[in-house]
């Protein structure tokens, strides 16, 4: 036979990519379920994260058990929610994070966003927001804990897909989501979010601004967009949950205090000096 | 034919294939061949032995793949085969390491996928694996999947040691040297320091097999 005729490349061809292919979609599918655990395990991590709990995984003997000891410790409910604030009945919380670019797509009235709920060792509750938005090469992600006063950060973490390391990538690091802790959402009765601030110390004493990262100028900006548009999703939420709270709890002089004193220089979201061209 | 399979597994001519690129033609510090990985991957020793042990199950089975097909490629089409079979192999392994160990797998990232594009793969195939038996097509896959691997774990040691201080995620150098005033190189875990050490590497190799030196 012919091995340089048309006819033989053909079949040649054809029947080695069927045979790779087949291989292939097997080894897939036979390996998905372990994959799957594994990218769980990592989002239970990252949540545990964001209210400073399940730090020792990398300690750990066993880190999947261990994670899945401490979730089960600390996060004490999950559930979705629609754009007015109203739980979603029959929605899985943890699927949903998944899907979170799908649902942002959405108009915001068809939204169902997940929520967690967490507790510090306390007992005291903590929201725990996921968040989605984009950076400069591809999305990030992260979740956003809120003391149970809805206006308070209590921890926050996130990661991105591709972002330049040392520089957007410094998001990830404990330097740069330290910041977020103790700051406040609010500005008076709005949400505003949280600002990414170009030079070292102008967030200072800012309770809605954070310092950026130099040279991950359009990282910053995405953190900060994410932040705000996500928080305008969970408003009905994080406003319905306020309420009850000042209903439930009497002693809300700490949140007037805050909101009194973040009044000077409100930070106007997408202004602000984040103009330095991005050096990546 | 019939004295080829009278020949032992492990044959002088056999065991060179194995053993030579471990040294003599390496394919890092001889051939110069993989070096973009070498710098990437070997900030740390695990990702860097990760990836040394992927790079080998790669050469030694795309070399034996091809050796056994190597009567049947028709030759206007023989880089696609080999590029089909180098991605089959290296999706394969990608799928593997993400189900096993998820954690390198994200330190390793790209350049598990970039293995696909590693000149030692391309290179042994179509200078050994299309002329020879599996059996010696394999060994010298393996041979050559070592020699790089074994380039990238003294590069990691390296690196891992100076920059960081540990080793396989261990601490090495006790608290004392610290408190004393020594402190980390935090330059050794960018990607240049790999270039200097295999550089180092090659210049040490050179001096020590003196016909390796171009006159």
């Amino acid at each position: 036979m012919n091995k340089n005729s048309n006819s033989y490349i053909i079949i040649y061809s054809t029947v080695m990519v069927v045979i790779v292919a087949l291989v292939l979609a097997f080894a897939s599918l036979s390996l998905q379920p372990i994959q799957k655990a594994n990218q769980d395990n990592e989002t239970k991590g990252a949540i545990l994260m964001s209210i400073g709990q399940g730090m020792d995984a990398e300690k750990a003997k066993d880190k999947t058990a261990y994670i899945n000891e401490e979730y089960a410790k600390y996060i004490i409910e999950s559930f979705a929610v629609d754009s007015k604030g109203n739980k979603v009945e029959g929605a899985d919380a943890f699927a949903l994070l998944g899907s979170l670019k799908d649902e942002y797509a959405k108009p915001e009235n068809e939204r169902v966003l997940p929520v967690f709920v967490g507790k510090k060792d306390s007992g005291e509750k903590l929201y725990i927001l996921p968040l989605w938005g984009s950076g400069l090469w591809g999305p990030l992600w992260g979740y956003l804990a809120l003391e149970s006063d809805m206006t308070t950060i209590y921890g926050a973490v996130f990661d991105h897909k591709g972002e330049t390391p040392g520089l957007g990538a410094e998001i990830t690091t404990a330097a740069f989501q330290n910041q977020f802790k103790g700051k406040s959402i609010f500005n008076g009765n709005e949400i505003v979010g949280i600002s990414v601030l170009k030079g070292a110390g102008s967030s200072a004493d800012n309770p809605n601004a954070v310092d950026a990262i130099s040279g991950g100028t359009i990282t910053s900006r995405g953190v900060q967009n994410m932040i705000i548009s996500n928080l305008q999703g969970y408003a009905g939420f994080i406003e319905k949950t306020k309420s009850e709270d000042v209903v439930s709890s009497p002693q809300d002089e700490d949140q007037a205090n805050l909101t009194d004193e973040s009044t000077p220089d409100l930070p106007v979201i997408e202004d602000q000096s984040l103009t330095v061209r991005e050096n990546e | 034919m019939s004295k080829k399979d009278k020949e032992p597994l492990f044959s002088a001519k056999n065991r060179k294939l194995l053993l030579g690129p471990l040294s003599a033609s390496n394919p890092v510090v001889v051939q110069i061949l993989g070096i973009c990985s070498a710098l990437a991957v070997t900030a740390k020793l695990q990702p860097a032995f990760v990836m040394a042990i992927s790079v080998t199950v790669v050469t030694a089975f795309s070399n034996l793949i091809m050796s056994l097909l190597r009567n049947s490629i028709p030759s206007r089409i023989r880089i696609i085969v080999q590029l089909v079979v180098i991605a089959f192999l290296v999706i394969l392994v990608d799928q593997v390491l993400k189900a096993y160990v998820y954690d390198v797998s994200k330190q390793l990232s790209v350049f598990v996928g970039l293995i696909i594009t590693n000149c030692i793969i391309m290179g042994r195939v179509e200078a050994f694996a299309l002329g020879n038996k599996p059996w010696p097509a394999f060994l010298d896959g393996v041979g050559n999947g070592a020699g790089y691997g074994l380039i990238l774990i003294i590069v990691a040691i390296f690196r891992e040691l100076l920059g960081a201080g540990t080793l396989w995620g261990y601490q090495v150098i006790p608290a004392s040297f610290y408190d004393a005033g020594y402190s980390n190189n935090g330059l050794m875990l960018l990607p240049p320091m790999a270039l200097i050490i295999v550089g180092i590497i090659i210049w040490v190799h050179r001096s020590w097999k003196k016909d390796l030196q171009e006159k």
